[in-house]
């Protein structure tokens, strides 16, 4: 049998699964919630803000406080609390929230609160604000699927993110920039202009660019897992988000 | 953090569910179906020159579950040499540890398009034929498929039939011989059950063990240990009843257990066949795909089927059909002869 064709190991050749942010927030342990809350703040705070900017046509002002109002709930130990895998999808819940938030905040206009016992980090709304004229004005009756949208858009930003930094610790500088070159870049790198580039030969750039797009994609799985309710969940998602689309 | 364009989130979705395979033999042509657990590829194997279908779970499976019925799937394939059953290349993992199987590219319809393409009843009873052989031969092997539907049955240019998607079969106990089939303990059929200890077999991981309108009611209760060829009578019965009336079928046939309900112009015998293969009870249908596909057989060669027993009447009005040249023929003969009688009488 050629070398190529291996057989599949027995047993699970993969590292346990991160636990979802849903299990975290409720654990006893301080450090998985806070990991749990940090997951949830990084992963939401722009689709908040550009959703309540456009989609609730806020000036950035209040999109601001309204997005450290919702994210300081969010990390409250009650508010995931109401929430049960299964009936929505983890990002359907959050949105269904926010928009309660965002219709309450205009009925009362309470004072808005913020901490929550956890320190938000500052985040900044300002680099949100320069890409905002970038994007076609939401329907306003698409509020979920514009929601979709730019959750997907921060999830893959933050996949890239996180490749970049595991590329540069593990030495693979140049893997990740080929990646970036080949698949992040409008312009469209071929394989033989890399290669060029590069100085690589062009069966070095082909792995490289495999190894690249694999741990791209182990990423956003272990990513998403955390990010979803449950399993059927995840399945779902993952085939949204990384699923073939077969004619 | 960057931020990503329209564009660019589309690139990295397309690069994501790309599949990686490197270090595989095969080189990508293109993703050509996507069912319950997997995607199936089309794919080049440069060494031996040809194309080969790939089929892969959609994602890592950290429990093992999915694996394991992968692996069964071909090696359930493996054993069933048969011109009727697509036949397995060779299984492999890919980079990122997902288990796949390669098999036999094959250029058809499935089952449920082919009809559409206004086939004859004798074409479809045809087909319906080697489908029966095909399952006769698996349950021949102790194999039961468990899953049959014209989703999984495809059709090739020149109506030779092949039975797909192994995924969910059930390999009997044999009592008399050793298994042939040795399975390391996580991908035997058995521990697969004892997995989900009397659940009920719908949804795990969003498949379906078996599908509504094509599995017998035993099926459908979930007595998985009972299941025996009859359950694959039931289905194909369901089969046939789509070929017979197309789309309708498929619709009645969703309402489980109970009768059919037939278009016009079905051939009673046929109709009654269908019905006896999908009887409520598995005791009433019939024993075996050899049996169903022997009052096909029947029906083609224009003899009475058994779940149809005709009344003398209509036996005789079928015997002067088949006979019918014969028949005219003597009938003219007996008309000349009394016009030449009369015309001989003075
Ligand atoms: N060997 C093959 N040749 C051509 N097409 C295939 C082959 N195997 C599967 N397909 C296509 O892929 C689809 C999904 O495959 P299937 O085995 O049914 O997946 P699953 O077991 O996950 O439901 C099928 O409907 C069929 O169209």
């Amino acid at each position: 049998m050629d070398e190529t064709t291996r057989m599949p190991r027995t047993g699970s050749p993969f590292p346990p699964t991160r636990a979802s942010v849903v299990q975290g927030v409720r654990s006893d342990d301080p450090e998985t919630r806070k990991r749990a809350y940090t997951t949830l703040v990084e992963s939401y705070w722009r689709p908040v803000y550009t959703y309540v900017r456009l989609q609730w046509r806020r000036d950035a002002e209040q999109a601001q406080d309204l997005t450290q109002e919702f994210l300081a709930r969010v990390v409250e130990k009650e508010f995931l609390g109401t929430y049960e895998p299964g009936r929505s999808r983890l990002r359907t819940f959050v949105r269904t929230c926010l928009d309660r938030l965002v219709q309450n905040a205009d009925r009362d206009a309470r004072r808005l609160k913020r901490g929550g016992g956890f320190e938000i980090r500052s985040l900044d709304f300002g680099s949100v604000e320069g890409e905002l004229s970038r994007l076609d004005p939401p329907d306003p009756n698409q509020g979920e699927a514009f929601f979709e949208r730019e959750w997907i858009r921060g999830f893959f930003g933050s996949v890239v993110e996180e490749l970049r930094l595991e590329c540069e610790e593990s030495g693979k500088q140049i893997h990740f920039q080929l990646f970036e070159r080949y698949d992040l870049e409008e312009a469209g790198a071929t394989y033989e202009s890399l290669a060029r580039d590069f100085e690589l030969s062009s069966n070095d750039v082909t792995n490289r660019l495999a190894y690249a797009r694999r741990t791209f994609r182990r990423i956003a799985l272990e990513r998403l897992r955390t990010l979803t309710g449950d399993e059927a969940e995840f399945r779902a998602e993952a085939r949204t988000l990384l699923g073939v689309d077969v004619s | 953090m960057r931020w990503l364009s329209d564009r660019t989130v589309e690139r990295l979705r397309a690069a994501g569910s790309e599949i990686d395979l490197t270090h595989t033999r095969y080189r990508l042509i293109e993703p050509i179906g996507r069912g319950g657990m997997g995607t199936v590829y089309l794919v080049e194997d440069p060494a031996l020159d040809r194309r080969v279908a790939l089929k892969v779970l959609d994602l890592p499976d950290a429990g093992g579950e999915l694996t394991a019925r992968l692996i069964q799937e071909a090696r359930v394939l493996a054993r069933l040499e048969h011109p009727g059953i697509v036949p397995v290349h060779d299984v492999g993992e890919l980079e990122d540890g997902r288990v796949f199987y390669t098999m036999k590219f094959v250029r058809g319809d499935r089952l449920d398009r082919w009809v559409r393409s206004g086939v004859s009843l004798r074409q479809r009873l045809v087909v319906f034929r080697r489908l029966c052989e095909a399952v006769a031969f698996a349950h021949a092997q102790r194999v039961l498929h468990r899953d049959l539907k014209p989703q999984n049955i495809m059709v090739g240019a020149f109506g030779e039939v092949l039975v797909m998607d192994w995924g969910v079969a059930k390999i009997l106990r044999n009592l008399d011989e050793e298994p042939t089939l040795r399975m390391t303990p996580e991908a035997s059929p058995e521990s697969l059950s004892a997995r989900s200890p009397g659940a009920s077999p719908q949804t795990r991981h969003g498949t379906v063990l078996g599908t509504p309108g094509y599995m017998p009611p035993e099926q459908a209760r979930g007595e998985s240990a009972q299941l025996d060829e009859r359950a694959d009578v039931y289905a194909l019965g369901a089969v046939l009843a789509f070929l017979l009336g197309g789309r309708a079928a498929a619709e009645m046939g969703a309402r489980s257990a109970s009768k059919p309900r037939w278009g016009r112009g079905v051939p009673r015998a046929l109709r009654a066949v269908a019905e006896m293969a999908m009887r409520a009870e598995p005791a009433e249908r019939y024993r075996g795909a050899d049996e169903l596909a022997a009052e096909v057989d029947r029906f083609l060669e224009g003899r009475p089927v058994m779940a149809h027993p005709e009344s003398i009447l209509l036996r005789a009005g079928r015997f002067l059909w088949k006979h019918r040249i014969a028949v005219i023929l003597l009938l003219v003969y007996a008309i000349v002869r009394a016009l030449v009688l009369l015309a001989e009488r003075p």
